[in-house]
């Protein structure tokens, strides 16, 4: 009797897992389905390329700063400064986050807990005020320049800058970067450095050689969890960059307002791809570091 | 261990930098000018207002009746899954299932928020309705993007737990059923109210796939934000911001109670299985 009671209980167990299967299903994997549908296809869903031929040779006119013309290929452009963006955000919370998840994963255990709360805290402000608390801060006659001017410092003019939205993206997704390299760092097992202290490494090779290696899965986590929505999004660059520097995600956002979802669904497909790329080249490198390295 | 000056300096720069723009909010929202960047007197005046704009206390209603439906929601569906993944024999279906719930975590929200607003639109056509978009279409993909969270809480939680416990309860006489509640339910338990807590304050605070998947009037706080930002932002939105940032706050620091307690509870009965 037993037996069979099991039996039920695992097709109950199976039957519970049916809702979540179809709705993932239905939900996750065929909206998808649809990006690619609408990319590949024409307003009365004929085949085409056009969408793709047009991100491609799509050109426009940029003025110089010295007021001169050029000609710049309008959608390659979007895409390489997002991309560059983003990899120096990613790069800047990197070397930010990387001491202070160091720090915190060496201090008390109370004290850790206070910092890793006060880490997170930031993150449970509304994304889109805390962005605009930044575009008061440093606008040229906000609070920033007000402080300089008080300590005899020339006002400086970010707003709009692409500094501007390097600032925003660092500061909306640092924790994002902290987070997991310090939930490596505070299981790592500290004999291993003084062992490695021991057999004569100094404070630099220790970190080369021991801690940075090992850290190496909770940066990839960091690295993926700071650049995806770096390169994808559109408000930051809308309210730091003044509208001046469209990112991919204002590009996407532009077309769905302007109701052109096939060439907006042909953008996001783009921008999957490359994600993709992005993601198969840090698994390739890891995995590298990790089983062939030094 | 005792922390080097150097360290405590760079730690003192790093919270700075990460409360400077919370402080500036929560300090302006009591500004009784209009200005954002010279403080002139204290007040209460933003909140007064904020408490007579009826559009926004509209947009809070109804963020909190999505927020707490998709919750809902996402809470029972998540925690069956995670049951029947928790049992999966095959590894196919398992592999398959994991992939299927890291999808929504990994793909940047503007891809979501696409991918889920162009079947909806397609779908709305097909029958021939001018906008698909609504309260429906957002609850669908609140829970959708809900549901794996709660899902990566619950499953620990299962995998932790002896599978001999359930067993152990039918063997002395509870019925399946009885088993579950009595022993399966509890050991989940922190693991649902972790989910759930996350699922409300996910949905509470999404603006980007709420954006491409909102219409027909039907409008949350973000997306009434986002549109307010568009033009001069008054302190009324620090306000709001300051009240939300709050509430957020204590919702999130009641489930680290609850999971503090949890584990307390676990060495307890370690402790207490050590001294027998």
């Amino acid at each position: 009797m037993n037996r069979s009671v099991k039996k039920g209980k695992l097709t109950t167990y199976r039957a519970a897992l049916m809702p979540y299967s179809i709705w993932a299903l239905l939900f996750v994997l065929i909206p998808l389905l649809f990006v690619a549908y609408y990319a590949f296809t024409d307003n009365s869903f004929q085949f085409t390329m056009e969408n793709f031929n047009r991100f491609f040779t799509a050109t426009s006119n940029l003025k110089n700063d010295d007021g001169t013309v050029r000609e710049v290929h309008t959608y390659l452009l979007i895409f390489m400064r997002s991309l560059k963006l983003a990899v120096i955000s990613t790069i800047i919370c990197l070397l930010m986050g990387y001491p202070i998840a160091y720090i915190i994963a060496h201090a008390g255990p109370k004290a850790q807990k206070t910092m890793i709360t006060l880490i997170m805290i930031p993150m449970w402000m509304n994304f889109l005020i805390r962005t605009y608390a930044w575009m008061t801060i440093l606008q040229d006659t906000g609070i920033l320049n007000n402080l300089l001017g008080l300590l005899g410092i020339k006002p400086l003019h970010i707003i709009g800058t692409e500094t501007a939205v390097v600032i925003g993206m660092v500061y909306d997704y640092f924790p994002y970067m902290v987070l997991p390299i310090y939930s490596i760092m505070a299981k790592m097992d500290d004999k291993l450095i003084e062992a490695a202290r021991d057999l004569g490494c100094g404070s630099l090779s220790v970190l080369r050689r021991v801690i940075f290696p090992l850290s190496l899965p909770g940066v990839i986590s960091g690295v993926t969890m700071v650049l995806i929505p770096s390169i994808s999004t559109f408000y930051i660059s809308q309210k730091l960059g003044n509208g001046k520097f469209f990112l991919i995600g204002d590009a996407i956002e532009g077309q769905y307002v302007a109701n052109n979802l096939h060439f907006a669904a042909a953008i996001a497909f783009i921008l999957m791809g490359i994600l993709l790329v992005c993601m198969a080249v840090l698994k390739y490198v890891t995995t590298r570091h990790v089983y062939g390295g030094e | 261990m005792k922390m080097k000056l150097s360290s405590k300096i760079y730690t003192g720069i790093i919270f700075a930098f990460l409360f400077a723009p919370i402080l500036i909010l929560l300090i302006f929202s009591f500004n009784e000018s209009k200005s954002l960047s010279v403080f002139s007197g204290f007040s209460f005046k933003w909140y007064r207002e904020l408490l007579k704009d009826r559009n926004t206390l509209e947009t809070v209603r109804n963020t909190l009746v999505l927020a707490a439906s998709a919750t809902a929601i996402s809470t029972v569906m998540g925690t069956a899954a995670a049951l029947g993944i928790d049992r999966l024999r095959s590894r196919w279906y398992r592999a398959a299932m994991n992939t299927v719930t890291d999808i929504p975590m990994t793909n940047p929200d503007i891809i979501t928020g696409i991918s889920l607003m162009l079947m909806f639109v397609f779908v709305g056509r097909l029958f021939g309705a001018s906008t698909s978009l609504s309260f429906w279409t957002m609850l669908i993909s609140h829970v959708t993007f809900c549901l794996p969270y709660v899902i990566m809480q619950v499953l620990p939680k299962l995998q932790q737990m002896d599978k001999a416990l359930p067993e152990a309860a039918m063997d002395l006489g509870c019925t399946p059923m009885q088993a579950f509640f009595k022993v399966e339910l509890p050991e989940m338990l922190p693991g649902i109210i972790t989910g759930a807590i996350m699922a409300f304050t996910l949905s509470l605070d999404d603006f980007v796939i709420s954006y491409f998947t909102s219409g027909n009037g039907f409008e949350t706080l973000p997306i009434r934000i986002y549109s307010m930002t568009k033009k001069t932002v008054t302190p009324k939105m620090y306000a709001l911001a300051t009240i939300i940032f709050f509430v957020t706050m204590s919702l999130l620091l009641i489930s680290n109670l609850v999971d503090n307690d949890d584990s307390r509870k676990l060495r307890d009965r370690k402790r207490k299985k050590r001294n027998d």
